[in-house]
């Protein structure tokens, strides 16, 4: 078997990649749901109606993919400039301990000045976990997979401590959970019926400004390339450590914007369950995504029908949850096999 | 011929999709000569290797060694048929010791000990029949650039190779050092060896091949005896065309535009600048002559804007350098054309029009309201320039990476020359290109000086620095000699001080060997 790169990629071929490694996921996938016991049409025809069945099951799966953008934002901008920010749970969690902060009564506003405020100190919290591994990657290259992954559990622990302990909602009958966001920082519902919140129209926007930022402005420019090529970057005068540590400021604020949405806008509180991974399903959304900001919506709203479908279906045909775990890990593998195919060719040896 | 020759290509074809690297080569190596692979960049020699070691496949055609086909495909099978490869870039472990590093690999990986006394017997013998002087015990790393190619000699002549293949050796070498290889390559020769000796220089091939082929755009476009072959129709043969490259006019030197005074960077290494002086005026290219890794890198850094770290003063125009700041040097005039197009010059994965504003991109020509990119600015100014500059590509949005090594460098002349620079900075700007760019750039450059331009040329070829510089300093171990009139030192004793031996009748104090930090263990 011999690999040869392809002289050109069409953009045709590039963008379709994706679409290939969702379908070559969902064939892999059939196999161990008939392996489970059930029909494979049945099963998947089920998946797709408990996303997408109904008015209730598109909203479900809307709202679930609102931290979904967030964290695969967070997780493409850093991504972008080479910087493997691994952290987006932290940081998400980061921003849901400073929406709980200063939305639980210490600050009073508006709520048309409350909800930017929680968002925005949201963000800084989550920025702010960034910069000590940042900083140890520009300064002394400590690799900040390491640093970022195991920070995680230093917030998660700290989240712990602080719900079952100082910020226990003594009203919450012995749950840990911290105090109820105040009425004026709670992020509105969009329709009448279900959970779907305001949340979307920011992440939304967002996805907007990144995608702006990244192919029209000079940080954008800087961002990318420092990413492709530091050297050449700082032959032509980016100041290249700056450039890293203004790409983590950005990932870690939209993935702390993530816990904000969600405290703020989904659960009224902060308990330890506010996010079932959301900043590691982040690192595959980004993946789907190829690391374009737009492509993250679409990106995050696949994964989130396959969490709420798989829910679905496993109820009704009794296959475990877990297949949706399963499904997203294969779709990301397959994802980068077909990115590689598409840069490169495979010629069997004759 | 009774005998079947050591190693023969039939037919051999190799196609990259439309690109054909290799068309229907037949080429043929009897016993006990040099032949030597004569092409320009692109030709098609590396690939022609590749595929006798296995790394490629041809599509047609075929390999024999000594009459029987060579298993394609397979570097185990080459190696096995007696190839060695000495590649330009070597392949040694540093932390290890010469005889180390040759028994490395050969040795069964189920023997409890090494036959260390077995080895190094085998390496004596190796080392008095060629000539390949070097200390089995040496660690690598303390080794001269000769001395290590000299290892990667010996590591494949102990495999037992009958094949030598040596890709650009002389790229690293000295011109001294040169002469001793070529005198090593005979006597390895003499013994019944045969070479493939790859080169793009004339000269060298001329001085130590017994036959030539001469490989263009993939095809065989001619096989010569050396003995009866000449200069100027080899040159023509390798180009398809004649190509002259341009030559220095005389005009007087103007004003002093950069001054570099006692600069030093700290620590005691062969890359750290000792004491260096250096002027270069208006209308003048001066050259900067030295075998790699002695100094010119740091000298291309420091006025680049990539390291302030040193003493001493740089002034531009009077001016003092704003050291470490590389936009602001090239806001105040200076043209800088990196030594490394494809890890520093340009940013390949980026559009063409992205890398042309790189160094310029917070400009108000380029950027508005302080943060965005004026797309149609920058577009249109791209499309002057790469018409001005015969970058051959599909626009300003194609796709730097698919740019040939020729129109990279245009590219980075473009953005280096367009808005007239006082200084030019030129380090190995033709190193990797072909003949045809090769001029257009040395053009290039001209034109500059002939604006007014002062232009610091440094390059490892000194026949290029000999036709193109006013005058030429050496750089040796960090320091840097005078800089006088080309034309009054000869190539030999530029060679000389290359090694590290004194100027002007310091003669015995320098090693015949450069390398060997002092810093003893």
């Amino acid at each position: 078997m011999v690999i040869e790169p392809r002289e050109t990629v069409s953009v045709w071929r590039a963008g379709m990649a994706p679409v290939w490694a969702i379908l070559a996921s969902l064939i892999i996938c059939a196999v161990l749901i008939s392996w489970a016991g059930a029909s494979i049409p049945t099963a998947y025809s089920l998946l797709f109606k408990g996303a997408f069945g109904s008015a209730f099951a598109i909203n479900e799966t809307l709202t679930r993919s609102i931290p979904l953008i967030f964290t695969g934002l967070a997780v493409s901008v850093a991504f972008r400039a080479k910087f493997y920010n691994i952290g987006a749970e932290g940081q998400l969690y980061a921003g849901a301990l400073a929406a709980t902060f200063f939305g639980t009564g210490l600050v009073t506003l508006p709520p048309a000045l409350m909800v930017p405020f929680l968002v925005i100190m949201g963000a800084l919290a989550g920025g702010a976990l960034l910069i000590v591994p940042v900083l140890l990657k520009t300064h002394l290259k400590v690799d900040e997979v390491v640093t970022t992954l195991l920070l995680n559990f230093v917030v998660l622990l700290m989240v712990g401590y602080l719900i079952e302990g100082p910020w226990k909602d003594p009203a919450s009958l012995g749950w840990p959970q911290a105090a109820s966001i105040i009425d004026e920082g709670v992020l509105p519902t969009l329709l009448a019926k279900g959970r779907l919140h305001f949340g979307l129209i920011i992440a939304l926007f967002m996805a907007v400004i990144i995608w702006l930022m990244m192919r029209f402005t000079v940080q954008g420019y800087e961002i990318r390339a420092v990413g492709h090529n530091a050297k050449a970057a700082e032959f032509s005068g980016i100041n290249v450590n700056r450039t890293v540590i203004m790409t983590a400021m950005i990932s870690g604020g939209l993935a702390g914007i993530a816990g904000v949405s969600e405290t703020a806008g989904l659960k009224g509180y902060l308990t330890l369950d506010l996010s079932p991974g959301f900043g590691y399903t982040g690192i595959a959304v980004a993946m789907l995504a190829q690391l374009n900001p737009l492509a993250v919506v679409p990106a995050a709203i696949f994964l989130s029908a396959v969490y709420v479908g798989a829910d679905a279906m496993s109820r009704a045909v009794n296959i475990p949850t877990y297949i949706a775990d399963v499904l997203v890990g294969v779709s990301i593998l397959a994802v980068l096999c077909s990115v590689m195919l598409s840069q490169y060719r495979i010629r069997w040896r004759a | 011929m009774s005998k079947p020759p050591v190693l023969e290509f039939r037919g051999v074809t190799k196609r990259f999709g439309t690109l054909t690297a290799n068309d229907n080569v037949s080429l043929t190596l009897q016993q006990g000569e040099v032949l030597a692979l004569l092409g320009e960049n692109g030709a098609g020699k590396t690939t022609l290797m590749n595929i006798l070691f296995g790394h490629y496949q041809a599509d047609e055609g075929d390999i024999l060694v000594d009459g029987d086909v060579l298993a394609s495909g397979s570097t185990q099978a080459a190696i096995n048929a007696g190839i060695g490869m000495v590649h330009q870039h070597f392949t040694l472990a540093d932390n290890l010791t010469v005889l180390e590093n040759i028994t490395l690999g050969t040795e069964s990986l189920w023997s409890w000990r090494q036959d260390q006394a077995g080895s190094r017997r085998k390496l004596a013998a190796m080392i008095s029949d060629y000539g390949l002087v070097v200390d089995p015990d040496a660690m690598v790393s303390d080794l001269s650039v000769g001395e290590r190619q000299r290892v990667e000699i010996l590591k494949a002549l102990y495999r037992d190779a009958r094949i030598l293949i040596l890709d650009e050796p002389t790229a690293v070498l000295t011109p001294q050092e040169s002469e001793r290889l070529f005198a090593t390559l005979q006597s390895i020769t003499a013994k019944g060896l045969a070479i493939i000796f790859i080169s793009h220089k004339l000269h060298e091939i001329l001085a130590v091949s017994n036959r030539i082929a001469v490989l263009r755009r993939g095809a065989i476009v001619g096989t010569l005896e050396t003995a009866s072959s000449k200069r100027e129709q080899l040159a023509q043969l390798m180009v398809g065309r004649t190509v002259t490259r341009p030559k220095l006019s005389a005009i007087e030197p103007g004003e002093l535009v950069l001054d570099i005074s006692n600069v030093s960077t700290a620590g005691t290494g062969a890359t750290e600048l000792k004491a260096i002086d250096l002027t270069l005026h208006q209308h003048e290219i001066v050259g900067i002559a030295g075998v790699a890794g002695n100094g010119q890198g740091t000298l291309a850094d420091i006025l680049s804007g990539l390291r302030k770290d040193f003493s001493g003063n740089v002034q531009l125009n009077g001016q003092m350098l704003d050291a470490g700041n590389p936009r602001a040097i090239v806001a105040s005039g200076v043209g800088r054309i990196p030594e490394d197009r494809h890890a520093r010059g340009v940013v390949a994965a980026m559009d063409i029009w992205e890398n042309l504003i790189s160094e310029d991109i917070r400009s108000d020509e380029i950027c508005s309201a302080g943060f965005i990119i004026s797309g149609s600015r920058a577009r249109a100014r791209a499309e002057k320039q790469i018409e001005e500059f015969d970058v051959r590509c599909k626009g300003p949005d194609a796709e730097t990476k698919l740019l040939s090594g020729g129109n990279m460098q245009k590219l980075i002349l473009a953005r280096a020359l367009s808005n007239t620079p006082s200084f030019i900075l030129a380090n190995q700007p033709v190193r990797g290109l072909d003949e045809g760019a090769i001029a257009y750039v040395q053009e290039q450059l001209l034109e500059a000086r002939k604006r007014g331009a002062a232009i610091l040329l440094i390059s490892e070829d000194l026949d290029e620095l000999m036709t193109l510089t006013d005058r030429i300093a050496v750089m040796s171990h960090g320091m840097l000699s005078s800089a006088l009139p080309t034309g009054e030192r000869s190539i030999g004793e530029i060679g000389l001080m290359m090694a590290g031996h004194a100027d002007q009748g310091h003669g015995d104090q320098g090693h015949a060997n450069m390398g060997s930090p002092a810093n003893g263990h």
